[in-house]
């Protein structure tokens, strides 16, 4: 025989039925076990999904109808009132003040802090700060409201920059592991190339290095301020003021939109929890157009780079 | 930025003296941002360092007045009268517990099925979408669940779902019979499990995905059915970095404070019945550290944070370790 | 699906031709674990043409997504033979040696073209499950992928899926005594695979591969992340397994396979760029005397 072997006609027209190719022995129960398990791991999914979905749907379907040119602008009424006057416009001008205090104190130091992780650190020291990183980002985030309260705001007044702080506590870490990862990222041979031209160590790092890993960076960022912008414990002993009038002193007490969220609900007045409503929808928004926005980047650094 | 380095040899053509010169110039600059940049970064480092140590000192202090007047007794005694000067937190640590074991339970159950879901049993492009959304899930604010908590699903709870696990379950005195309000133990753990599930089903999806494709290459060549080669294969290799991922989650569940406050009802007692209401420490700090009735009220609340630092650092070392415990293993 | 055939279990089946009829395999009316199958040796002359067909491949080809990568691979596949496939990396050895136990299913993309069979049957017809598939015609890979688990369990495991729960230790030993491995392992069956040698390793994954009775066992290239000592071993191991199983082995290496099979099949790449099946034949036949040019001139190391 050779070449290609003819196919003869008998074993084509009749299949061998001992050899069936259909489950025998146990094999139908283990099946039907394993189609069993996958399906309730569909089902699984599809809980958390109905739970995200219903969740925003909830929150927008309370929060629409509270939205209005009035309530961006206009202050909350004095205490108790019960009424649905009023807005969070000071609070939302609060939140991005805080957070932006925040984000410029966070991203320095977490990328400095990648940075020396990288770059500078031995085996036993990049352990003791990874690990000191790794703690910082498992605190309770009430625990750095805490802190900060206990030394800065103890005997003196709540003030924004104490609740820009402990917001900043919260987030270094975060903004530390993935500017991490994101340098960590950066391909061998930029290093050597740049060591091959005598170029200097902080001229690579600066104009090689974070250029490199820019859009991680950008990415944490972005996540950074989303998770800054929901935090409500950090904020309950710093910065905690009711926001009649707009007030954007960082030494004063600042309103923010989580926390004005908690303050109306907890006091349960159906004016005050329709406004909350209204600034969570906002703040669902914000928060999910932030991690769209922060997806898209990745996506798009990630294509450049070729992966 | 453009990155200049080698001095323009077109300009200083003759002189080797000069080209040195301006090498060694340049060297004297390079080498002193060299220094600020690794400053820099040492700075940084040391900031957040001290930061946790003075974090961890600080709060102790505080706490110190409330430990030599009550010693460990706070955690086991039970009356919580701040105006008399009497805080027994066994309750609180109750609410902590049950609330925590029992979200980390079910998050746990749902997130790794949500895992193996991601990442080995739905086709490619559900899995792309599905994913983002159970991230998403982790980005809600605390403020908005405890706000859907105690507006819509503490009522939802409290009118159909405590009832009917009443009827059936009824026997059992975890399930006894519901107040006819929301603010419970129970409503506290639902709202814990989705917080605490995308935390597990994110990690372990990642997890997953690194078991070597040979081994499970191997396990189906030799007959296996897809729920047995995950069994046989990828849970046994990949089970210290669940149980890591477990721990975080655990960690979390522990210290949450404002969606638990919202919809716990906030009582010192620590009932079997969970669908009476309780609280947790953490819940306890948030509704009180603002108004403390006395000095020693205040000092108290210190202690329970001091608890609840130690539960954190206690979860996010255990899992560090046993997260690091699989990488050795696996070969 | 009913089985057509009147005799009871273990009865042999009468039909033409003087050689030696097999035996029913599996008991399907009831739902007991089928015993270990008895089989009639063949005597192993590779020129005898009443040899049973195991496998026809019939213009096979695979398509990944639009590109169609192989193509009219039609051969005959014998029982209790050793056929080799081989040729130059990259042609889709591998690949086709995957299409007969379904293991490319899961890659994304994947269609085959044209027909393969078992006995008979569309591997890939709807009546055929991947399971079963994959229960009757083993693999073992390249590299020696034992479960992070000990000796005994690693070939203990599948049976125990199996539902052979009793007579566990019998057939470790005897999947261990088949595979040339138990005098190495016997006394260290709990500790750990991975403390194997490669080669030990490897013998293992065949142990665990015959530890559920297959009747066919593909190898793809067993022995190329070993040294030439263990693969002497495994080559060893493969002639003694030949009588029991029907094996097709991929490799790249020529003498590999003029030393251990009994048929071998040229495989490269077309003038498109497509692998196709360039010649198919008896061992010697190929070697010394290739009937096509192309295989002449790889077999001399002129190209791949």
């Amino acid at each position: 025989m050779s070449t290609t072997a003819p196919i003869t006609p008998a074993s084509a027209a009749m299949p061998d039925p001992t050899y069936a190719l259909t489950p025998t022995g146990n094999l139908r129960r283990r099946l039907i076990v394993s189609r069993i398990v996958q399906a309730g791991a569909l089902f699984a999914a599809a809980i958390a999904v109905a739970a995200l979905v219903l969740m925003m749907v909830v929150v927008a379907v309370h929060g629409i109808g509270a939205l209005s040119l009035s309530f961006f602008t206009s202050s909350l009424p004095l205490e108790g009132s019960t009424g649905t006057a009023g807005g969070m416009g000071p609070a939302l001008l609060g939140s991005a003040e805080l957070v932006l205090m925040a984000i410029i104190v966070a991203v320095p130091i977490g990328v400095l802090i990648a940075i020396y992780l990288h770059e500078f650190a031995g085996a036993r020291v990049y352990w003791v700060i990874r690990t000191a990183m790794d703690t910082m980002n498992g605190l309770p985030t009430i625990i750095a409201g805490v802190f900060v309260f206990s030394i800065f705001v103890a005997g003196h007044s709540f003030s924004g920059w104490s609740g820009a702080l402990a917001l900043a506590i919260v987030v270094i870490p975060l903004i530390g592991s993935s500017s991490l990862e994101a340098i960590s990222q950066v391909p061998r041979d930029l290093y050597d190339a740049a060591e091959a031209l005598g170029i200097a160590h902080w001229r690579t790092v600066v104009g090689v290095v974070l250029p490199s890993a820019w859009g991680g960076i950008l990415t944490a960022t972005i996540l950074a301020v989303a998770r800054a912008a929901g935090e409500t414990a950090p904020l309950l002993f710093t910065s905690s003021l009711y926001p009649q009038t707009v007030q954007i002193n960082p030494l004063h007490g600042i309103a923010t939109v989580p926390m004005e969220i908690y303050t109306l609900v907890e006091e349960g007045y159906q004016g005050g929890v329709q406004k909350s409503w209204g600034a969570a929808f906002v703040l669902l928004l914000f928060i999910l157009i932030a991690n769209i926005v922060a997806r898209m980047i990745l996506r798009h650094f990630q294509k450049k780079r070729g992966l | 930025m453009s990155i200049s380095t080698t001095p323009p040899a077109s300009g200083l053509r003759g002189s080797v003296q000069a080209q040195r010169l301006v090498r060694r110039r340049l060297n004297r600059i390079d080498r002193r941002l060299n220094l600020v940049l690794r400053m820099l970064a040492v700075g940084a480092c040391a900031l957040i360092f001290v930061t946790l140590v003075a974090l961890v000192f600080q709060i102790i202090n505080d706490a110190t007045q409330a430990f030599q007047r009550e010693g460990f007794g706070l955690l086991t005694h039970s009356a919580w009268n701040p105006a008399e000067h009497q805080f027994g937190a066994w309750p609180l640590i109750y609410g902590t517990l049950v609330t925590s074991v029992v979200s980390l339970v079910l998050a746990t159950i749902l997130g790794v099925a949500i895992g193996l879901f991601l990442s080995i049993l739905a086709p490619k492009r559900l899995a792309a979408g599905v994913g983002p959304l159970v991230e998403m899930l982790a980005a809600i604010p605390s403020t908005v669940i405890g706000l859907i908590g105690i507006i819509v699903i503490a009522p939802f709870v409290a009118n159909h779902v405590e009832p009917a696990l009443h009827g059936v379950l009824g026997f059992i005195p975890l399930f006894g019979q519901p107040p006819g309000y929301g603010n419970s133990i129970f409503t506290a753990c639902l709202v814990l499990t989705f917080m605490v599930l995308p935390i597990i089903a994110a990690l372990t999806r990642d997890i997953f995905t690194t078991v070597p494709q040979e081994l499970i290459d191997g396990a189906n060549a030799l007959g296996a059915t897809t729920w047995e080669m995950i069994r046989g294969v990828v849970l046994p290799t990949t089970a210290p970095g669940i149980i890591s991922a477990c721990m975080l989650g655990f960690g979390r569940a522990l210290g949450e404070a404002i969606a638990v406050t919202m919809v716990i009802g906030g009582q010192t007692v620590a009932h079997l019945n969970i669908f009476l209401p309780g609280d947790t420490v953490a819940s306890r700090i948030a509704e009180q550290f603002d108004s403390p009735v006395n000095q020693l009220h205040l000092s108290t609340l210190y202690y329970l944070a001091v608890v609840l630092v130690l539960f954190g650092i206690v979860s996010n070392v255990g899992a560090r370790l046993i997260g690091r415990k699989m990488d050795t293993t696996r070969q | 699906m009913t089985t057509t055939n009147m005799n009871p279990p273990g009865e042999p089946v009468s039909g033409a031709g003087d050689s030696p009829r097999r035996v029913r395999l599996y008991d399907r009316t009831s739902a007991k674990v089928p015993p270990l199958p008895t089989r009639e040796l063949r005597s192993a002359t590779p020129q005898s043409h009443t040899r049973e067909v195991v496998f026809e491949a019939d213009e096979m080809g695979i398509y990944y997504g639009p590109k169609l990568a192989v193509a009219d691979i039609s051969m005959e596949i014998e029982r209790n033979l050793v056929t080799a496939l081989i040729g130059p990396s990259g042609c889709g050895k591998s690949t086709i040696l995957r299409c007969f136990n379904r293991m490319n299913d899961p890659i994304a993309g994947f269609r085959l073209r044209g027909q393969l069979r078992y006995h008979g049957h569309d591997l890939y017809g709807p009546q055929a499950n991947r399971v079963e598939v994959r229960r009757r015609i083993g693999m073992v890979f390249q590299r020696p992928n034992p479960f992070p688990k000990s000796i005994y369990d690693n070939i203990a495991w599948a049976p125990r899926n199996l539902g052979m729960r009793h007579g566990l230790d019998e057939r470790v030993e005897k999947a261990l005594r088949d595979a040339a491995l138990w005098d190495e392992v016997k006394d260290r069956l709990k500790s750990s695979a991975l403390g194997l040698s490669g080669g030990q390793q490897q013998r293992l994954c065949i142990a665990r591969v015959i530890a559920v009775e297959p009747e066919v066992v593909l190898l793809d290239e067993p022995a190329s992340a070993l040294d030439p000592i263990a693969t002497a071993s495994i080559e060893e191991l493969i002639d003694e397994l030949k009588s029991r199983y029907t094996i097709i082995i991929v490799t790249h290496n020529m003498q590999q396979a003029a030393r251990v099979a009994d048929k071998t099949a040229f495989i490269s790449l077309n003038d498109e760029g497509i692998g196709t099946l360039i010649e198919y034949d008896d061992t010697d036949r190929l070697f010394t005397n290739p009937a096509d040019q192309r295989t002449s001139d790889y077999i001399t190391g002129q190209f791949g």
